[in-house]
């Protein structure tokens, strides 16, 4: 297998860059779209990774992350917020997110962590070698995800629901207090 | 290392959208930064040199199964990956609501106004 590494780095400063393009621009429309292309980016990662799940997943939830947004953006307010940058709190919150990135670096990179390459898998060594037999799946992450651990799922469309839920309710057109109103008036 | 210490500037980009910026549709692509930033991170952890996707072959030789790439991070990630959707349409229904109350996506004004 040939080594992934270059290409690995080519797309992680390409994310780099768009972030930075999305963060700073001034277009809302740009910042999305911006952050479009470091999704799509991101899928590829994941392809050159061997994780060719994630990344029709990422794909598939990277498009409507971009619809939903556009609807959130471009048919309300595309005009950038006008406002004086305050430099302190700019060149503070800078201080402190390179302290950060400093001690995530020697956390991360320090000993005890695994090398780039060389996984733990104590645990996955049982799901890789028990998949096939125990559960007839031959893709190992869906043996993983809907017989392993299921519950994990099952959390997890608890989660997704309860959001929508609770988007749902956000978004109705009519309240009770508005009907309420309507009947008083 | 070098592809960690990418992986955590990339964070902390998002958490600097996050916590700097005034307009919340801004504040909340800082979200979906972080968000990517950490999901290819424990991908990146749980990738073997020369590995291949975990997927079992008919007629496949047992040595493959060593070199399958880690499949519980996988299945942990396309969890989050699913959950940060319906976060992100939570976060923009709020936005949404925000600005058919306020008409404006500024933070400072929306505090000012004491809704």
């Amino acid at each position: 297998m040939e080594n992934i590494t270059p290409q690995l780095y080519a797309l992680l400063v390409f994310m780099i860059v768009g972030s930075i393009v999305a963060i700073e621009t001034r277009n809302l429309l740009s910042a999305v779209i911006s952050v479009a292309a470091v999704g799509f980016a991101l899928s590829v990662a994941f392809l050159f990774l061997g994780a060719p799940d994630i990344a029709i997943t990422q794909l598939v939830v990277e498009v409507l992350v971009l619809i939903i947004l556009i609807r959130g953006t471009i048919l309300l307010d595309n005009t950038a917020v006008e406002s004086h940058r305050d430099t302190l709190a700019v060149v503070t919150s800078l201080i402190f997110f390179g302290l950060v990135l400093g001690f995530g670096a020697m956390i991360f990179g320090g000993r005890g962590f695994p090398e780039f390459g060389e996984p733990l898998m104590r645990v996955s060594r049982v799901y890789v070698h028990t998949g096939l037999p125990a559960t007839y799946c031959a893709n190992i992450v869906s043996s993983v995800i809907l017989d392993f651990r299921a519950y994990d799922t099952m959390g997890e469309a608890t989660v997704l629901f309860t959001s929508i839920l609770g988007a749902l309710a956000l978004l109705r057109k009519d309240g009770k207090r508005k009907e309420e109103e309507v009947v008083a008036a | 290392m070098t592809v960690y210490f990418m992986c955590i500037v990339l964070l902390t980009m998002g958490l600097y959208c996050l916590v700097a910026k005034k307009n919340i549709v801004k504040k909340i692509l800082g979200i979906v930064i972080m968000d990517y930033a950490v999901n290819l991170y424990i991908i990146i952890v749980g990738y073997k040199t020369g590995g291949v996707a975990p997927i079992i072959e008919p007629n496949m030789p047992a040595a493959t199964l060593e070199r399958f790439v880690d499949p519980l991070t996988q299945a942990l990630v396309l969890t989050s990956i699913v959950i940060g959707l319906g976060v992100l349409s939570l976060m923009v229904a709020m936005c949404i609501r925000l600005y058919e109350k306020h008409g404006t996506f500024d933070m400072s004004v929306i505090s000012k106004l004491r809704g």
